[in-house]
């Protein structure tokens, strides 16, 4: 680790986004807090719909409207970003904050050339020359693997692989030195083949340039093998929170419990693999209480009257009110 | 990138081989030509004389060999109505329609594009909404009526621009044009209006459409992610990518408005060539209809080639290697 674990680089606190429709409004984020340290890779999991791309959509300030921020704060080395006006925020963005999207297909502008796209950005953010921002437009294709990239930089996205896209996707978010990136869903999109270079030459980036990484993802086993701590989502909240190892190994949350033995291991033959019951509500139903509940095998009345929050949960923070009882 | 475009033009000559036939169709076989140009009186071997020296004697594709020959030499015989060259009426009515046409759709470009983009980025503003319900009116106004409007209210009541004509124009050999002088210019506003404001309102409705389109577009996303200014994302990025839609919109628009000002130029008198095909149509002067047909193809064809390159600039993924 670059930066060294205990300076908090990211902070956000009970952030609450919603979704004003026609029939009412949404709550699609309720009251999600959590850090990021410098140089810490954390991991977001959950289901579709649990919020890991919104609240990742909310930390960069590009909420699709009519989503916004009703309620907490995100800041970002003490400084709060969340209420900052659309000029300064620009700069915030891809300067301090870089960000990867799912599909390297389409998050390439078509009709420029990737030089100019990495130029472009280089130049917005930092004191260059043309010619100084292209040269470090290819040292940064060089960096992240893009063969003969002094002959390949005129190129445009039509001409590279997804892999290679994806690539200069990495490329264009790191090319400011940001502090941190947030990472959505960077590999699903690719072949499985491809997933674990990518994954790798992130993994690697970050941590020479000391960079954090918010990495959301909805495979587990991505998460184990990169992050230092992950976060399961449920619902718009935070199910459970800690280091990777421990929310593998000895989940506190039931959710999280499920999801753990619902995935497939070769080392073990099992016949049928778990699977919790019943599916994540949508955002008009979520239950009273703990949104969990109507699927937990450890329901208890408690949890069908009050939210649980998050409390130590052995070496985990788990949101659930069995915690809660023998922490009394 | 070359051998696309040979192959483009390549495809053309069919079409102009039809087009062609079409007009030799019409040239032949709509009303006679002996009957009108020896009178009623004639005689039966006056009229095969005429016949044969016409060359309607000889075979169709004799016939229709002839005619195209004579149309690649611009060569389309003699009008009926004024009894002069076709090529002659045509050329001495060509400036006067072009500069007509190029006004229009310069004008319907500079206003038209940026009000689209202007309604794409903020389509719920006020102004965004007053832009939007005013385009209803130039869609659905029809030219006839424009231009009589405006002849209303800037002729008639205000006095500012005149009503019909190019005005004075200034000669060069074979081109006259109304750029260089005052009551050139001022001629040409009202009638550039009444024939551009269909165009201009089509083409901000369109980059309209495209630019709320593409600005939903991952890309756009990014580029706002990667912190670059709104300047560079909605010119740089985003209405780069609606240029295809529009080019070729714009282009088949100019061919049309070319081939079409016939309202435009019947309303104020302008001496082009819309004004020469509809008194042409009233006196069936055969010869003038059928060049026109030609002249027209082949400008929709030449707009074509152009609108093909413009795709190859704009769009990389269309220049392919071979």
């Amino acid at each position: 680790m670059a930066g060294g674990a205990d300076a908090t680089l990211l902070e956000v606190r009970d952030l609450v986004v919603e979704f004003p429709t026609r029939r009412g409004v949404l709550r699609a984020l309720d009251g999600i807090s959590f850090s990021i340290a410098r140089g810490e890779v954390l991991g977001v999991v959950g289901e579709s719909g649990a919020g890991k791309s919104l609240t990742g959509a909310a930390i960069i300030g590009l909420l699709e409207p009519p989503g916004r921020v009703v309620g907490g704060e995100i800041r970002l080395d003490g400084q709060r970003i969340d209420n900052l006006p659309q000029a300064a925020m620009r700069k915030v963005r891809g300067k301090r904050i870089g960000a990867i999207f799912q599909d390297p297909l389409t998050t390439l502008n078509p009709l420029l050339s990737i030089g100019r796209q990495l130029v472009e950005t280089i130049r917005t953010h930092l004191p260059l020359s043309e010619s100084e921002a292209r040269e470090r437009a290819i040292s940064w294709l060089e960096e992240v693997g893009i063969p003969a990239a002094r002959q390949r930089i005129d190129a445009y996205p039509h001409e590279f692989s997804g892999g290679m896209r994806q690539r200069v996707v990495i490329a264009l978010a790191l090319c400011a030195e940001p502090e941190m990136v947030v990472a959505d869903e960077p590999t699903t999109a690719l072949d499985v083949s491809i997933q674990a270079q990518i994954i790798a030459l992130m993994k690697r980036l970050a941590a020479e340039h000391g960079t954090a990484v918010m990495l959301v993802t909805h495979d587990m086993g991505v998460i184990a093998e990169t992050c230092d701590r992950v976060a399961v989502m449920y619902a718009g909240r935070i199910a459970e929170i800690g280091p990777v190892r421990e929310v593998v190994k000895h989940p506190s949350h039931p959710y999280t419990s499920g999801l753990m033995a619902s995935i497939p291991a070769l080392d073990r033959k099992v016949a049928r693999l778990a699977q919790i019951e019943g599916a994540m509500p949508r955002l008009t139903t979520i239950p009273r209480g703990c949104a969990f509940n109507p699927r937990c095998p450890k329901a208890m009345d408690v949890c069908r009257q009050e939210k649980p929050g998050l409390r130590p949960a052995g070496a985990t923070m788990a949101a659930c009110h069995l915690y809660e009882v023998e922490n009394v | 990138m070359i051998a696309q475009l040979v192959s483009r033009l390549l495809q053309a000559i069919p079409v102009l081989l039809v087009v062609g036939f079409l007009s030799f169709a019409i040239f032949t076989y709509v009303g006679d030509p002996v009957s009108i140009m020896l009178g009623q009186n004639a005689t039966p071997a006056m009229r095969i004389a005429m016949r044969h020296a016409l060359g309607l004697d000889q075979p169709f594709l004799v016939q229709y060999w002839h005619f195209m020959v004579r149309a690649v030499h611009f060569n389309f015989g003699l009008s009926y109505r004024l009894a002069l060259p076709v090529s002659q009426l045509i050329l001495e009515r060509l400036p006067a329609t072009t500069e007509l046409v190029m006004t229009s759709a310069v004008l319907a470009l500079l206003v038209g594009l940026p009000l689209g983009v202007y309604t794409g980025i903020r389509p719920n503003g006020f102004v965004s909404r007053t832009i939007m319900a005013g385009s209803l009116l130039g869609v659905s106004l029809p030219t006839f009526l424009l231009g009589i409007l405006l002849i209303l209210f800037f002729s008639v009541l205000l006095g500012w621009l005149p009503s019909f004509g190019r005005g004075h124009v200034v000669n060069f050999t074979h081109w006259s044009t109304g750029f260089l002088t005052l009551s050139g210019l001022k001629s040409l506003i009202l009638p550039s209006i009444t024939l551009g404001l269909f165009q201009m309102t089509l083409i901000m409705r369109l980059v309209r459409t495209e630019m709320l389109e593409v600005l939903r577009s991952d890309y756009i996303k990014f580029a706002r992610a990667r912190g670059l200014g709104p300047r560079a994302i909605y010119f740089g990025h985003a209405l780069r990518n609606t240029l295809v839609p529009v080019i070729t919109i714009v282009g088949l628009q100019i061919g049309g408005l070319i081939g079409f000002s016939i309202v435009t130029e019947t309303v104020f008198q302008w001496p082009g060539m819309g004004l020469l095909l509809v008194q042409s149509i009233q006196n069936a002067d055969i010869p003038v209809m059928s060049a026109y047909l030609m002249l027209i193809a082949v400008v929709f064809v030449v707009i074509n080639l152009v609108v093909d390159i413009l795709y190859y600039v704009v769009d990389p993924r269309l220049r392919v290697k071979r």
